[in-house]
């Protein structure tokens, strides 16, 4: 079973990620900002994370960024999945080691499907 | 709806489309051609089944359009088009290398996305850059998803079903919370509203047809005979690509290829074209 950790500071939005993952099979994790994402990394590296921009104590971009740098490679994988939906965000999260790209409002589907361009399903 | 109303109706779409209206449909039905009803100015859909079984055109078009089925994504399935883009295309850059001319129709292509995504493929692989000509035919019965493809313009969820984040950023513009295509793929694709019914000489000898997930909605008689026009104008070693999930009894599994990809006969040749 993978293993997913959705970052994001909205509750409602962790628990309906999870809800979507679990129901993909994914074992999940939750965290609330990008220091208790790498937190959580640090106890067990997840095959994929999801990953919301803005959030208190660090951003996503800033977590990924020092993950990127901490783990020296591509994984695991990470999928943005944010309000930040403007093309030089994307660019942003991209050129930051970012996989793919989710822009918020998402369902099941769009979920899906990006798992799927990633090779996760 | 009485019983007469929906066989009128059944009746008139196989007629005009070939697609089989059944009776569990009969909610669907009701669904889909409350928007028509209120656009024609009746009362509601019982009012607009009056009219049949002899509607006036521009009813029984709208009708027609509203009962097709227009379910679609970029790179829909994935695995048929990794299959066109690293398989079928090599291979067909090799078999066309002398007149270095390819011709894809995609016979239903709704709002475009199938299109738009072998264009992608077609734009990465960079033939024309090697002076190769490809036509990139696209039809529908429904002008209104013909007109919405020959826009290009697609909303996040919809680009967001099946195409990859570099993809989009690549061939696509932000339009406030729209995207719209670029005007190369554009330029890459003929769109135009077809029936496949009609007859199919216009459209020449094609290496590679599209026909996913649509004939399955088709009575056995249109089917038999859409197979038949298809079985005219593919080329000799050329490819049909239906859904997963639909067969065609009048062409061969292709080896080594994924669900849906079927090739000629084995010394079953063309007929000639008129096109």
């Amino acid at each position: 079973m993978k293993h997913c950790l959705v970052v994001d500071d909205s509750r409602v939005i962790r628990k309906v990620a999870c809800r979507i993952l679990e129901s993909l099979q994914f074992a999940t994790e939750e965290a609330e900002d990008g220091a208790a994402a790498l937190d959580a990394c640090r106890s067990k590296m997840p095959d994929v994370i999801l990953l919301d921009w803005q959030m208190p104590h660090m951003t996503g971009i800033e977590f990924l960024r020092t993950l990127r740098r901490q783990n020296q490679g591509t994984n695991p994988v990470v999928v943005f999945c944010t309000t930040e939906n403007d093309v030089g965000h994307i660019t942003e999260a991209l050129n930051a080691g970012a996989n793919e790209y989710i822009m918020k409002p998402f369902d099941r589907e769009t979920l899906e499907a990006k798992l799927m361009q990633v090779g996760l399903l | 709806m009485t019983h007469d109303a929906f066989a009128d109706l059944a009746d008139m779409l196989r007629r005009r489309s070939g697609l089989v209206l059944t009776q569990d449909k009969l909610a669907l039905a009701k669904s889909r051609l409350a928007p028509v009803a209120h656009l024609f100015g009746f009362r509601g859909v019982a009012a607009l089944l009056a009219e049949f079984p002899h509607p006036r055109e521009e009813i029984a078009q709208a009708v027609t359009e509203a009962m097709t089925t227009n379910e679609t994504s970029f790179f829909r399935d994935r695995d048929p088009f990794n299959h066109f883009r690293d398989i079928l295309l090599p291979a067909l850059t090799i078999a066309r290398a002398g007149r270095r001319r390819l011709r894809i129709w995609c016979a239903a292509v709704s709002t475009g996305q199938e299109a738009y995504s072998l264009a992608m493929i077609l734009d990465e692989a960079s033939l024309a850059a090697f002076d190769w000509r490809i036509d990139l035919i696209a039809t529908d019965l429904s002008a209104g998803a013909i007109a919405r493809a020959k826009d290009g313009v697609y909303s996040q969820f919809e680009v967001q079903r099946g195409l990859p984040i570099q993809s989009l950023l690549k061939h696509f513009t932000q339009e406030g919370d729209q995207w719209r295509v670029s005007d190369r793929l554009r330029r890459m694709v003929s769109f135009r509203t077809f029936n496949l019914l009609d007859d199919f000489g216009w459209l020449g000898e094609i290496d590679v047809v599209l026909c996913r997930n649509v004939l399955l909605y088709f009575d056995a008689q249109s089917k038999a005979a859409v197979f038949a026009k298809l079985a005219e104008i593919l080329a000799p070693d050329g490819t049909l690509v239906l859904g997963a999930t639909e067969s065609a009894e009048s062409f061969a599994v292709a080896a080594d290829a994924p669900r849906g990809y079927f090739i000629r006969p084995r010394g079953v040749a063309p007929r000639a074209l008129s096109g």
